[in-house]
């Protein structure tokens, strides 16, 4: 995407995420869009990886279970401030994906696949048995966000905050994508072999953009751990790694507006299925079958090509 | 000591036949395919829960088992006519999309089904343990590595002496070339689903007595099959025994004498650690791009 449609599509959402209360009739619509920008975050984060550097990571529940308990913890059990347990724990769950990337980003496929997916089930299994620090499989309590003696409590209060970080989530891809990094990726994704031969760090691009998708992952989940006042473990479960992949993949990948897209998608997805839960898994497995199949691009780019298509004809 | 340590040994053995049984299911997947299917373990979850409810309902075990086993072989040959072959030629992260979905999927009508409560097969010749050198050993157990090596006995049988087993492992060297000499690769791939499938649903019906049947159940024990695969070298069938095995036994020796909370865990550490340094895992051969 060239830098002008990117502007337009900044444009774009942020009046999508200006005008949708409009059309919101009470607090639960707040409350499941704020959900949805939540997942978005992550999902711009991780199409950076998945996307453009085509590397996938079934893992990245973990790093948002961990952004999410460390600010838990830290403003609970130690006193930090809202922000600055944010950010500590983002910080940690940055090096922490820098210290495994390094290893981990030299496999490819499927080995990745299960690496990732290791690392996703390892925290999960910790979050879920130092009952001692994390409270257990009951989870733990997360005190109100409160930055400079503001608090930021309600859900309309929580919906703008997420807007303004989904459009500067999207705002920073966007750049990063533009950028030599942005042009390294690509390269990487299109053949390693040959990025290396042009000169290109490909391992260090492909641990940098692990490192950011991490960072992104940990600061939503921080940011959803203060907003639902309550955190488990079943947040960082596998479960929840195929969601945010499935998200990606399902709204378009190397388009941030594409992961937005899909996030907000499968986020709304069981509201309406509300009265049919049983229902639930079966339907979600036959969306994530039926796009793969029927629309291997994913969405947004499947319907461009529509819309190309009717336009030329 | 010692004999706590082969207590540890029979039960490590036990469940790493399951593992090792979903590893081959992976393998001959993988070769016939290129694809991980994650729906492997739900093939396990079919197999011990069409087994439990059947007898449960009055058939005989035998029977029982045998409708069970041929019922997840035709879920499996759906799944790769409905949903594998008409994504032939997506990439890795859109097939892997698709199997985690069908995983998904699969496990929803379980769950209409029969319900999300547990259900129990009766073991196959009673519950009385047998002493073992002073650890004791279910006769469910023995059921279990019997029945495992008997179906990889058979397994070897029809890749190394049958035709249609030589067919498929030349597809899985080079599908091309096997394709030249009139080797229908369609067939190959939907026999690789039928057999992962009955490898899935015969570890199901076997372990069934001793862990319970439920339609969570597949999901952890398809995972560690992968894990098993990959420790063993991806494609490679006698690593995804072996990797089985030693991933059971890992498990069992962690859980007894560390800590049971981090059973599950151990399969994922060991992974990561042999990843790190032997990507290709321990019997796989090193892979060499082509540029």
């Amino acid at each position: 995407m060239s830098k002008r449609s990117h502007r337009y599509g900044l444009i774009g959402l942020t009046l999508v995420v200006a005008l949708a209360p409009l059309g919101f009739r009470n607090a639960y619509f707040y409350d499941v869009a704020t959900n949805a920008m939540i997942q978005a975050v992550v999902c711009v984060g991780l199409n950076l990886l998945i996307g453009y550097a085509g590397q996938i990571s079934l893992g990245h529940a973990g790093f948002f279970a961990l952004g999410a308990y460390g600010s838990a913890i830290l403003t609970s059990r130690y006193g930090l401030p809202s922000l600055a347990a944010l950010a500590v724990s983002a910080a940690a769950v940055g090096g922490l994906a820098f210290l495994i990337g390094r290893p981990i980003l030299k496999l490819a496929g499927h080995t990745l696949a299960m690496a990732t997916l290791g690392i996703g089930i390892i925290i999960h299994i910790v979050l879920k048995t130092e009952s001692w620090l994390t409270g257990g499989p009951d989870g733990m309590a997360v005190d109100t966000f409160t930055v400079f003696g503001l608090a930021v409590d309600g859900d309309r209060a929580w919906y703008w905050v997420c807007g303004g970080l989904l459009v500067i989530a999207v705002w920073l891809s966007c750049n990063l994508v533009n950028s030599p990094v942005g042009r390294a990726l690509r390269a990487v994704h299109g053949s390693e072999v040959a990025a290396q031969v042009a000169g290109i760090d490909t391992a260090g691009t492909k641990v940098l953009v692990f490192v950011v998708s991490a960072v992104f992952a940990s600061l939503a989940g921080g940011v959803f751990a203060h907003k639902s006042g309550m955190v488990t473990p079943d947040i960082g479960g596998f479960f929840h790694s195929i969601e945010l992949v499935t998200m990606v993949v399902l709204g378009g990948m190397a388009s941030a507006f594409g992961a937005v897209a899909g996030a907000v998608i499968l986020t709304l997805l069981p509201q309406f299925l509300a009265g049919f839960e049983d229902y639930e898994a079966v339907v979600l497995g036959a969306v994530m079958m039926g796009t793969m199949i029927f629309l291997p691009k994913g969405l947004l780019p499947s319907l461009k090509a529509q819309v190309k298509r009717r336009m030329g004809a | 000591m010692a004999a706590q340590l082969l207590q540890f040994l029979f039960a490590g053995l036990t469940s790493g036949a399951i593992y090792a049984l979903a590893g081959l299911g992976f393998a001959i997947i993988y070769n016939a395919s290129g694809v991980i299917n994650f729906a492997q373990g739900e093939f396990i979850m079919i197999g011990g829960m069409a087994a439990a409810t059947l007898t449960a309902s009055g058939m005989p075990l035998p029977l029982a088992a045998l409708v069970a086993v041929a019922g997840t072989m035709l879920v499996g040959m759906a799944l790769e006519k409905l949903a594998i072959e008409p994504a032939r030629d997506s990439d890795t992260v859109s097939v892997i999309i698709i199997t985690i979905g069908a995983s998904i999927f699969l496990r929803g009508l379980a769950q209409l089904a029969w319900g999300k409560g547990f259900h129990t097969l009766p073991a196959f010749s009673g519950e009385v343990p047998l002493a073992v050198l002073g650890a004791s050993l279910m006769p469910q157990s023995l059921w279990v590595l019997g029945v495992s090596l008997a179906v990889i006995v058979l397994l070897w049988w029809f890749f190394n002496r049958t035709l249609f087993g030589k067919a498929m492992l030349a597809t899985s060297h080079n599908r091309l070339a096997a394709e030249l000499v009139g080797i229908a690769a369609k067939r190959v791939l939907l026999a690789a689903f039928a057999l992962s499938a009955l490898l899935g649903a015969v570890g199901g019906v076997v372990v069934a007595p001793i862990t319970f049947a439920n339609t969570e159940a597949g999901i952890m024990l398809g995972l560690k099959g992968f894990a098993a695969a990959v420790l063993g070298g991806l494609g490679n069938g006698f690593g995804a025994i072996v990797g089985g095995l030693a991933v059971g036994v890992a498990e069992a020796l962690a859980a007894g004498t560390l800590s049971s909370a981090y059973k599950d865990a151990i399969a994922f550490i060991i992974i990561l650690a042999v990843l790190i340094f032997r990507p290709q895992g321990i019997f796989g051969r090193k892979k060499v791009d082509r540029v």
